[in-house]
C-alpha cells in the first residue's frame, strides 16, 4: 500500500485532466451567466497550457514521470505516466485548443455559451490530455470515450442537416472502433492478466504469441479506423467538413493524433513481438493511405473535405514510421504526430477565414482571393508546404527522419540483402509528398490565383467576395497567424523538436525507464 | 467446459451484430451495436477467469487467499463499459429520432446531405 502522500510537483501529471473537467464542469452550470464563458475557458486552457509545458521540461529533463491513484501500489492503482511522446503531444494540443478558443469567438454560430460549447471543448480537451497522458489501458478507453461523446456534442452542436447527417456517421463508426478497443483489451487482459501498460511490457512476452498476435490485430483495428487510416478511413472525408471550422480544426488536430499516438504506444512500446508479425499488414496499411488519400484531395472541389484528405496522408506518414520499427523510423512518426496537431488545425482554421471571405464551401466557386485578402494566401501556401515536408518548414524534418529511416531499412546503403518492402514505403513517402504538393498548390490556384469562379467567367474578377472585418482580422487571422509562424519557426529552429523526438523513440523501443517511473521491476 | 460454451455464445452474440450492423437502416445499425457491446462485454468476462461461487475474500488474517476465487476485476471493467456504452447508445438514439425528424430518412443511403451522390468531377482547370 501506498502510505505517502504524492509530492505536489507529480500532480502536474493530472493536473491538466483535472484543470479541463473541472473547467467543464462549472461552465456547465454557469452557462446562463453571460459573457464571461469565454474568457474563463480561455484563462482554464491557458493553465492547462501552463501545467503542459512544465510537465514537458521536466519530462525532458528528469524522463518520465508517473502517479498512481489511491493507495493502491502500481499495477493495481491507476497509474498516470508522462514521458516524452505524451507530455509533447498534450502540449501541442492544449496550443491547438487555446488558438480555436480565440477564433471561435468570431463564429456567431458557437459564441453563444446556452448551448454548452466552452464546456465541450474542454471536456474534449481533457479525454485528450487524458488519453495521452494516462498509463493504464482500461483508463485510455475510458478517455476514448470521453473524447467521443465530447466531439458528438461539438460536432451537431449547430444541429444544422448535414451535421446531423455527418454525426450519424462519425458517431456509428467511431463508436464501434472503441468497441473494437474495448474487445482487445478483454482479450489481453485474459491473456496477461494485467492493465497497467508498464506491467504488460514486462508480461507480454511471457504470454501466448497466437493470443497476442490477435490482440495487436484487433487493436491495429481499433486504431487504425480512430486514426482514419485506409481501408478504414471513410468517416472522416464524410463529416470533417460539416461542423463549423473551428470545430473541425479542433478535431484535425486532435481526434486523429489519439488513435496515431494509441497505435504507437500499443504496437511499438507495449507489443512489439507480435507486431512484427503484422509487420507486412502495416505497411500496405501505410503505402496505400500514403497514396490514396492525395489523389481524394486531387479530386475533392469541396474545400474543407479535400483537406480532410490531406489528414488522412498525413496518418500514412505516421504508420510508415511504424512499419520501420528503427530509432529514426519511430521518432519521425513522433516528430510528425507533434507537426501534424499544429500544421492541420491551422489548416482547417485558413479554410474556414477562406469559406467566410468567399461565402462559399466548393472551391468551384472561389477564385480571386489574392487579391482581395493577401495574407491569407501566404498562410495557406505555407501550411500547403509544410503539410507537404518542403524545406524549410516544419513537416519537411520528421519526412527526412522517415526517409532515413527508410534507405537504413531498405539495406541500399549498406549494399546487404535489399529489403523490397522498405523501398515501398520510401517511394510511397516520396510519392505522397509530390502528390499532397499538387494538391495543395491546385487548391491554392483555384481559390486565390484565379480571378474568379470555374469555368467561362474564370478571367472576371470575383464579386461575391467579402471585405475581411475587424472581427474576422484580429479573432481569425490574428490566431491563426500566430500559430502559423510558430510553425514557421519551429521548422527554422527544429533541433528541440528533433531532439525530443529521438529522445521519445528510445523511451517507447527500450521502456526501462518508463516501467521504473511506474514503479515496477524492470525485467532482467 | 463452460468457457467454450461462452466463447461460442460471444461469436454468436458477434455474428448477429455484425448482420444487423451492416443494415441500411439506422435502428437496426443501433440494435447491432448494442448488440456488439455486449458480445465484447461477455468476452471480457469469460476471459477474465470463470468461476462458480467462490466470492473473492480473503479470510481473516491471511494475505492473500487460499483457493481460486472469483476474478472481481472484469465485473468492474465490464460495469464501466456498461454505463458508457449505455450513454453512447442513448445519444446516437436521440441523434438517430432527430435524424429521422429532420432528414425523414432512417435509411443511410437516403442520407447523403455530406457526400452527395452524383458529385461534381474534379476541378478541371490548371
Amino acid at each position: 500500500m501506498i502510505q505517502t502522500l504524492t509530492p505536489a510537483a507529480d500532480w502536474v501529471v493530472i493536473l491538466p485532466v483535472v484543470l479541463c473537467l473541472v473547467g467543464g464542469a462549472l461552465l456547465l452550470m454557469l452557462r446562463n451567466s453571460g459573457g464571461y464563458l469565454a474568457s474563463f475557458a480561455i484563462l482554464v486552457v491557458i493553465a492547462v497550457l501552463v501545467c503542459d509545458a512544465q510537465l514537458f521540461a521536466r519530462v525532458l529533463a528528469e524522463g518520465p514521470v508517473s502517479m498512481t491513484m489511491g493507495k493502491w501500489l502500481p499495477p493495481f492503482g491507476i497509474s498516470f505516466t508522462a514521458d516524452l511522446m505524451s507530455a509533447g503531444f498534450a502540449l501541442a494540443a492544449a496550443v491547438v485548443t487555446l488558438v480555436v478558443l480565440f477564433y471561435v469567438q468570431m463564429d456567431p454560430e458557437g459564441r453563444d455559451g446556452s448551448t454548452g460549447l466552452y464546456s465541450l471543448i474542454l471536456l474534449l480537451l481533457g479525454g485528450v490530455s487524458g488519453a495521452f497522458l494516462t498509463g493504464d489501458l482500461f483508463n485510455l478507453y475510458v478517455w476514448f470515450e470521453v473524447m467521443l461523446i465530447a466531439s458528438f456534442g461539438l460536432m451537431v452542436i449547430a444541429g444544422r442537416e448535414i451535421q446531423l447527417d455527418a454525426t450519424i456517421k462519425y458517431g456509428f463508426l467511431n463508436f464501434l472502433a472503441t468497441s473494437f478497443f474495448l474487445a482487445a483489451l478483454g482479450l489481453l487482459y485474459g491473456l496477461v492478466g494485467t492493465l497497467n501498460m508498464a506491467d504488460i511490457i514486462i508480461s507480454a512476452p511471457k504470454a501466448n504469441p497466437a493470443g497476442m498476435a490477435s490482440v495487436a490485430a484487433l487493436f491495429l483495428l481499433a486504431f487504425g479506423t480512430k486514426a482514419a487510416a485506409f481501408p478504414v478511413n471513410a468517416w472522416l472525408p464524410a463529416s470533417y467538413h460539416a461542423p463549423p471550422a473551428a470545430i473541425s480544426a479542433l478535431f484535425a488536430g486532435l481526434l486523429t493524433k489519439v488513435g496515431t499516438y494509441a497505435l504507437l504506444r500499443t504496437m511499438v512500446a507495449l507489443l512489439p513481438a507480435s507486431r512484427e508479425i503484422l509487420d507486412p499488414v502495416i505497411a500496405v496499411v501505410a503505402i496505400l493511405t500514403l497514396l490514396i488519400a492525395p489523389l481524394g484531395a486531387i479530386a475533392e472541389t469541396n474545400l474543407r473535405r479535400a483537406l480532410g484528405f490531406i489528414v488522412i496522408g498525413g496518418i500514412g506518414v505516421v504508420v510508415s514510421g511504424i512499419a520501420l520499427p528503427t530509432l529514426q523510423g519511430i521518432a519521425g512518426s513522433t516528430v510528425y504526430i507533434f507537426h501534424a496537431i499544429l500544421t492541420m488545425s491551422a489548416l482547417y482554421l485558413v479554410a474556414g477565414l477562406i469559406e467566410r471571405t468567399t461565402g462559399e464551401t466548393d472551391t468551384r466557386r472561389m477564385g480571386g482571393l489574392y487579391a482581395a485578402n493577401a495574407p491569407l494566401s501566404i498562410l495557406f501556401l505555407v501550411l500547403v508546404f509544410a503539410a507537404a515536408g518542403t524545406p524549410p518548414f516544419l513537416g519537411f524534418w520528421p519526412k527526412l527522419m522517415l526517409l532515413g529511416a527508410g534507405t537504413e531499412q531498405s539495406g541500399m546503403t549498406t549494399g546487404g540483402q535489399i529489403d523490397w518492402w522498405a523501398v515501398a514505403i520510401l517511394a510511397a513517402l516520396l510519392l505522397n509528398a509530390f502528390l499532397t504538393l499538387i494538391a495543395g498548390t491546385r487548391i491554392w490556384a483555384h481559390v486565390f490565383w484565379r480571378q474568379g469562379h470555374e469555368g467561362e467567367r474564370s478571367e472576371e474578377p470575383n464579386a461575391d467576395l467579402r471585405a475581411p472585418g475587424r472581427i474576422e482580422t484580429w479573432l481569425g487571422l490574428v490566431p491563426a497567424g500566430l500559430l502559423v509562424a510558430a510553425i514557421v519557426a519551429m521548422g527554422l529552429w527544429p533541433d528541440l523538436l528533433v531532439h525530443s523526438g529521438t529522445e521519445a523513440a528510445r523511451g517507447l523501443l527500450d521502456p526501462q525507464s518508463y516501467i521504473a517511473a511506474v514503479g515496477l521491476e524492470p525485467t532482467p | 467446459m463452460i468457457e467454450t460454451a461462452f466463447a461460442a455464445l460471444v461469436g454468436v452474440f458477434f455474428a448477429a451484430s455484425i448482420y444487423l450492423l451492416l443494415s441500411r437502416s439506422v435502428i437496426r445499425m443501433l440494435l447491432g451495436l448494442t448488440l456488439f457491446g455486449n458480445a465484447v462485454n461477455l468476452l471480457i468476462f469469460t476471459a477474465g477467469r470463470l468461476t462458480r461461487e467462490v466470492p473473492p475474500i480473503v479470510p481473516d488474517g491471511l494475505k492473500v487467499p487460499t483457493e481460486q476465487i472469483a476474478n472481481p476485476l472484469p465485473q468492474a471493467l465490464i460495469l464501466t463499459a456498461i454505463v458508457i456504452g449505455f450513454a453512447m447508445f442513448t445519444f446516437l438514439l436521440v441523434l438517430a429520432y432527430r435524424a429521422y425528424q429532420t432528414l425523414n430518412a432512417d435509411n443511410t443511403d437516403t442520407m447523403r446531405l455530406t457526400e452527395p451522390k452524383g458529385g461534381p468531377n474534379p476541378p478541371l482547370s490548371y
